[in-house]
């Protein structure tokens, strides 16, 4: 390909069109970028619908593991909001400085279930624990223990439960509790320990799942910061707040988390 | 350690069988004049184009128990494709295809028809003309193939993330041991399979294309032949 003059002008202007295409609408509308886990999957595209809704505010969202946010927000990811699968990733991140003074929250309480597809023929929700124990059981999916929060809790269940050892040489592990979920319900696996939240999703929705009693596993506290490098961090703070009173609890409710029961001391002490 | 084992088990295994299955593929496409050959040609360079993340989720729907060839296989040994050695074989020979095909077809068709034509001439069968005039002609295509698959299954990552269930010894590579490092922060066991897979990448090539020099080198003015 010749470059020419013609062509040359004809991409400069196409640039210029496009740096202020790009200028103009951001000016046009106030911004949020929002780095979610996986398990609010189902949960962050409502609360994002409603909170645009009612504040004019566009939240942009991506979905992750929590291991992977921590790591690109340490290296400056141009984030303004993050809601972790877990409390330790936002309390490191406020321990290093990325985190606005005092703004971890706890959002919501997450749980874990056994889930398989529902041609099943284990009687899961009356048997529980006892449908793992079938022989037609080859592999079990869960989250990587050593990085997602989700795979420490299905990990410490089956601990709980007296089957982890039993059981250990059929787990398969996803990167996230995303994937996981993806080996049950493409069939490779017969069963998955699963985020309750994510089983609630579409794809998952008419799966059989048997709730994991929640003494067997550590509390999965799911916490929210805003990053000190927020663009809009007056709009990143109203989304939070958003996401932790009356509607984003709702939302989250019915999403399948469960909610911290009072409003935590961190959100109250950063009231002014 | 267990890791690096695995992966150079797996790059090993896959080049060695993506030599025996690409070369009368490539033979075939180097020498057909079936005019829907441009077909089969996008078919075998798809894997170049497709982010791995795409192959790997096709495999493991296709791998699952809800398609005909994962219900086969189930069927048949008991458990499914995904999450073994084996799967991951089978894997990265479709991820590596074109890795092996394209240099087999390029060396190909450098060499002069009219020597095949000749051979046939003189009574040598197709068989015979491509094991004794097109396969040492070809040696550095036949070179090139071999070390572009084994260094491409050496580095594979998304695909065997996709499939692979990260079970040690198995399907738990060196690409995703670093990962998972890097995930659960320990950096340093990181950088140390990194910097351990890095030198044996260099080495492998290195020596490959030290070798691949006796055989053939850029500049024929130097070689008497």
């Amino acid at each position: 390909m010749h470059w020419n003059g013609k062509s040359a002008r004809f991409g400069a202007s196409l640039a210029a069109l496009l740096l202020f295409a790009s200028h103009s609408f951001a000016q046009q509308k106030r911004q949020i970028r929002v780095a979610a886990a996986g398990d609010l999957q189902a949960a962050m595209p409502e609360l994002a619908r409603v909170f645009e809704l009612q504040t004019g505010i566009h939240a942009e969202v991506q979905f992750g593991s929590s291991g992977n946010f921590f790591a690109q927000i340490q290296n400056g990811a141009p984030l303004d909001v993050f809601f972790s699968a877990d409390s330790d990733y936002p309390r490191k991140l406020e321990a290093a400085g990325f985190a606005a003074p005092h703004s971890g929250v706890v959002y919501a309480i997450g749980s874990i279930v056994i889930w398989m597809p529902a041609s099943a023929s284990c009687d899961l929700p009356r048997l529980g624990w006892r449908c793992l124990l079938d022989p037609g059981i080859k592999r079990i999916a869960i989250a990587n223990p050593d990085h997602a929060p989700y795979g420490r809790a299905a990990v410490a269940a089956l601990r709980g439960a007296g089957l982890y050892d039993q059981l250990q040489e059929k787990l398969v592990l996803g990167e996230n509790i995303s994937q996981a979920a993806l080996f049950v319900q493409s069939g490779n696996a017969e069963a998955g320990i699963l985020a309750r939240a994510l089983t609630l999703a579409p794809a998952l929705r008419d799966g059989k799942r048997w709730e994991i009693p929640a003494s067997l596993y550590p509390r999965i506290e799911q916490s929210v910061i805003v990053l000190k490098s927020a663009n809009d961090a007056a709009a990143a703070d109203e989304f939070v707040k958003f996401a932790t009173s009356g509607p984003g609890r709702k939302i989250l409710l019915n999403s399948g988390f469960r909610l911290p029961a009072v409003m935590p001391a961190a959100a109250a002490a950063r009231q002014p | 350690m267990q890791a690096l084992w695995l992966s150079f088990r797996l790059a090993a295994t896959v080049s060695a069988l993506l030599l025996l299955l690409a070369t009368p593929l490539a033979w075939w496409l180097s020498q057909t004049r079936w005019r829907a050959k441009f077909l089969i040609e996008s078919i075998v360079a798809l894997p170049l184009v497709l982010p791995p993340t795409v192959l790997g989720f096709y495999l493991l729907v296709l791998f699952g128990a809800r398609s005909p060839l994962g219900k086969l296989w189930t069927d048949l040994f008991g458990h499914p494709l995904a999450f073994t050695f084996t799967g991951l074989v089978f894997a990265s020979i479709l991820y590596s295809l074109p890795f092996a095909v394209q240099p087999l077809v390029a060396a190909f068709e450098r060499v002069d028809p009219r020597l095949l034509d000749a051979a046939a001439v003189l009574g040598a069968g197709r068989w015979r003309a491509f094991r004794e005039i097109l396969l040492p002609l070809s040696v550095p295509g036949v070179v090139t193939a071999l070390v572009l698959s084994f260094a491409h299954t050496l580095g594979e990552f998304g695909v065997v993330l996709m499939v692979g269930g990260d079970i040690p010894g198995v399907s738990r590579t060196v690409s995703i041991a670093i990962y998972d490092h890097v995930q659960a922060l320990d950096y340093a066991a990181a950088n140390r399979l990194a910097l351990a897979l890095l030198f044996i990448a260099f080495a492998v090539l290195c020596t490959v294309y030290a070798l691949n020099r006796r055989v053939w080198s850029p500049w024929p003015a130097r070689h008497a032949r």
